[in-house]
């Protein structure tokens, strides 16, 4: 009886303070000006301490290290914008940032309408199996990308599984190992983050379309709507922030690849496959280029804001 | 409307062996025996389990495996916690600057780990917390941090707001609020960003990479990735040693997938 009168709402206390009068139980309100707003900070403050100390310090820090030249060891001298210059005058670099952005189409654009897909495809009739589909789905991003580019390495080789079901469809002619094909090694590396990134994307429009209210379908069923209207009318608009979310989280995979790169091309070949983040570890813990390797973090940065910024401008809500 | 659902499933099945093919491709590359040259998917011979005995050892797996377990240990409840907190403090209480600070936290979406880590090894070098745990764990929080704070503070700010008034009429203190009324109705959320976080923790790789160079306490993950180089041709070997790093963050994932998705089904706001 007593866990019922304590409902889930008002905590045992509340009850106890109302039952023996408020004025006497009822916390002393502290004058409004360091009322709850500014009592709040507490709240916010410790996960603030950490962000600041060991986020955006060091990336401020890495801002101050792009104008130097440096070499982790004997001290630094400036360089002002040295560093920047160098990476438009370096064609390997720049052809790095280029190839991030290739990536995009891959890391998000086509994981978005695969997730898209499968949510619309598991909505609605699709009863039996759906958890299934959704754990099956989602798996790839649970995986260590390092584990998942070892893999791939091996699918995609000479003698691998992609190779073997080309064959077999009568497709022999076009076989080759094609993480070292000059033209195509992007587009091995990026249909990998395809295969990664898709559940994801998913999960994240799945949980959105959860929050939607039912009797929405109800209306459009009303209205004759059928599955693909009902999808395309009530559950894309109710995801629309989870498109948002999915599109900035996969284009920031994309632009800040790393761990997949590092284990299965390591850029190769010839630089085909150099990605920003692969040059920006090279050049600051191989090269001991301090400088240039803050200069590129900071390049791709910018690249990634700008990006980002364009993708919420893009699925932004028009009302 | 019979064929529209076979379709759905036609579909779906599809998909679900282009996800799968991957696995079954390298559980039974790891069943071949060591040093053997394999040719796409093919049935051993002989089930060669020393694979895994072989990659184990090879590997210094137990040293990793607990590297990573420690990590993920102490970094997944700081994370959420503070995420909560934060998320609260953000949400419901709209501390003073709060929209800068939500701003703020948000910006840190798009910080690409590139523009941390650079100088993040050379601050900490200064200070001794590079080669240690703790400066990795810390460095992890405020990675995660921008994803749990903008996923707890959205998810607060969907929370009706007559509920929270409804405990503040009754005399209720911020953390009681905190603790008895949100916390409650929002385990799916906390649950799912505690699944994230586990996985992005068990799975990071350059930040171990850089600040760890004692190979003894490197993580799963990143001691995989230098095996790679030491290994490059012996693929059974890889493969057990794949399947040793993933095996962990799957069977929790299958476990939690229960909670998971019940969570998420059963737990949203309004039910």
């Amino acid at each position: 009886m007593a866990r019922e009168l304590t409902s889930s709402v008002s905590p045992p206390r509340a009850h106890e303070a109302r039952g023996g009068g408020r004025a006497a139980h009822a916390p002393t309100r502290p004058p409004r000006w360091r009322g709850r707003r500014a009592r709040g900070w507490l709240y916010v403050l410790p996960a603030l301490a950490v962000y600041l100390g060991f986020a955006i310090w060091p990336a401020l820090n890495t801002l101050r290290l792009s104008l130097l030249t440096w070499d982790g060891i004997l001290p630094a001298t400036w360089a002002g914008f040295d560093n920047y210059v160098e990476i438009f005058q370096d064609s390997a670099l720049y052809e790095a940032i280029l190839h991030s952005l290739v990536l995009i189409i891959f890391f998000s654009f086509i994981p978005i309408g695969v997730g898209l897909l499968m949510t619309a495809l598991l909505m609605g009739k699709v009863r039996r199996g759906m958890t299934f589909f959704r754990v099956v789905f989602f798996l790839p991003q649970v995986l260590p990308l390092v584990a998942v580019g070892i893999t791939w390495r091996w699918l995609y080789s000479d003698s691998g599984v992609v190779n073997q079901f080309l064959d077999l469809v009568g497709l022999g002619a076009i076989t080759r190992a094609w993480l070292g094909d000059y033209q195509l090694a992007l587009i091995a590396l990026g249909l990998i983050g395809t295969w990664v990134m898709s559940g994801l994307c998913m999960m994240l429009f799945l949980t959105g379309a959860q929050k939607i209210d039912p009797s929405l379908y109800e209306a459009a069923k009303l209205d004759g709507a059928g599955s693909f209207r009902q999808f395309r009318h009530v559950t894309l608009p109710g995801v629309r922030r989870e498109i948002t979310v999915a599109g900035v989280i996969t284009t920031i995979a994309a632009l800040a690849s790393f761990d997949l790169v590092f284990v299965t091309t390591n850029g190769g070949p010839a630089g085909q496959t150099n990605v920003p983040g692969l040059l920006v570890y090279r050049l600051a813990f191989n090269e001991g280029d301090i400088g240039g390797a803050s200069a590129l973090a900071v390049v791709l940065t910018v690249i990634v804001v700008a990006v980002v910024s364009a993708v919420r401008y893009f699925t932004r809500d028009e009302s | 409307m019979r064929g529209g659902v076979s379709f759905r499933y036609g579909v779906l099945v599809l998909l679900a062996v282009m996800v799968l093919v991957p696995f079954i491709g390298i559980v039974l590359a790891a069943l071949h025996p060591p040093g053997s040259q394999l040719n796409g998917l093919s049935i051993p011979d002989r089930w060669s389990w020393e694979n895994f005995t072989l990659a184990w050892e090879r590997g210094n797996m137990t040293a990793l495996m607990r590297s990573s377990l420690l990590i993920a240990v102490f970094v997944v409840p700081l994370s959420v916690v503070l995420a909560t907190l934060a998320g609260y403090g953000l949400a419901i209480l709209r501390v003073w600057g709060h929209r800068t600070l939500s701003f703020g936290f948000v910006m840190g979406l798009t910080l690409p780990i590139e523009l941390i880590v650079v100088a993040l090894y050379f601050n900490l070098r200064e200070v001794g917390l590079t080669n240690s745990y703790i400066g990795i764990i810390l460095a992890e929080a405020a990675l995660f941090m921008p994803f749990g704070v903008y996923w707890m503070q959205t998810h607060f700010s969907n929370v009706p707001e007559e509920l929270v008034e409804a405990a503040r009429i009754d005399g209720a203190r911020d953390l009681i609020v905190l603790a008895r009324v949100l916390v409650p109705i929002s385990w799916p959320a906390i649950t799912t960003l505690s699944v994230l976080y586990f996985m992005w923790s068990w799975n990071q790789f350059m930040l171990v990479l850089v600040m760890m160079q004692d190979p003894d306490r490197r993580t799963a993950p990143s001691g995989l990735g230098l095996f790679v180089g030491e290994h490059t041709t012996d693929i059974p070997l890889l493969a057990a040693a794949c399947l040793i790093v993933i095996a962990p963050i799957v069977v929790v994932y299958l476990l939690f997938q229960r909670s998971f998705v019940s969570g998420i089904t059963q737990g949203a706001i309004k039910g």
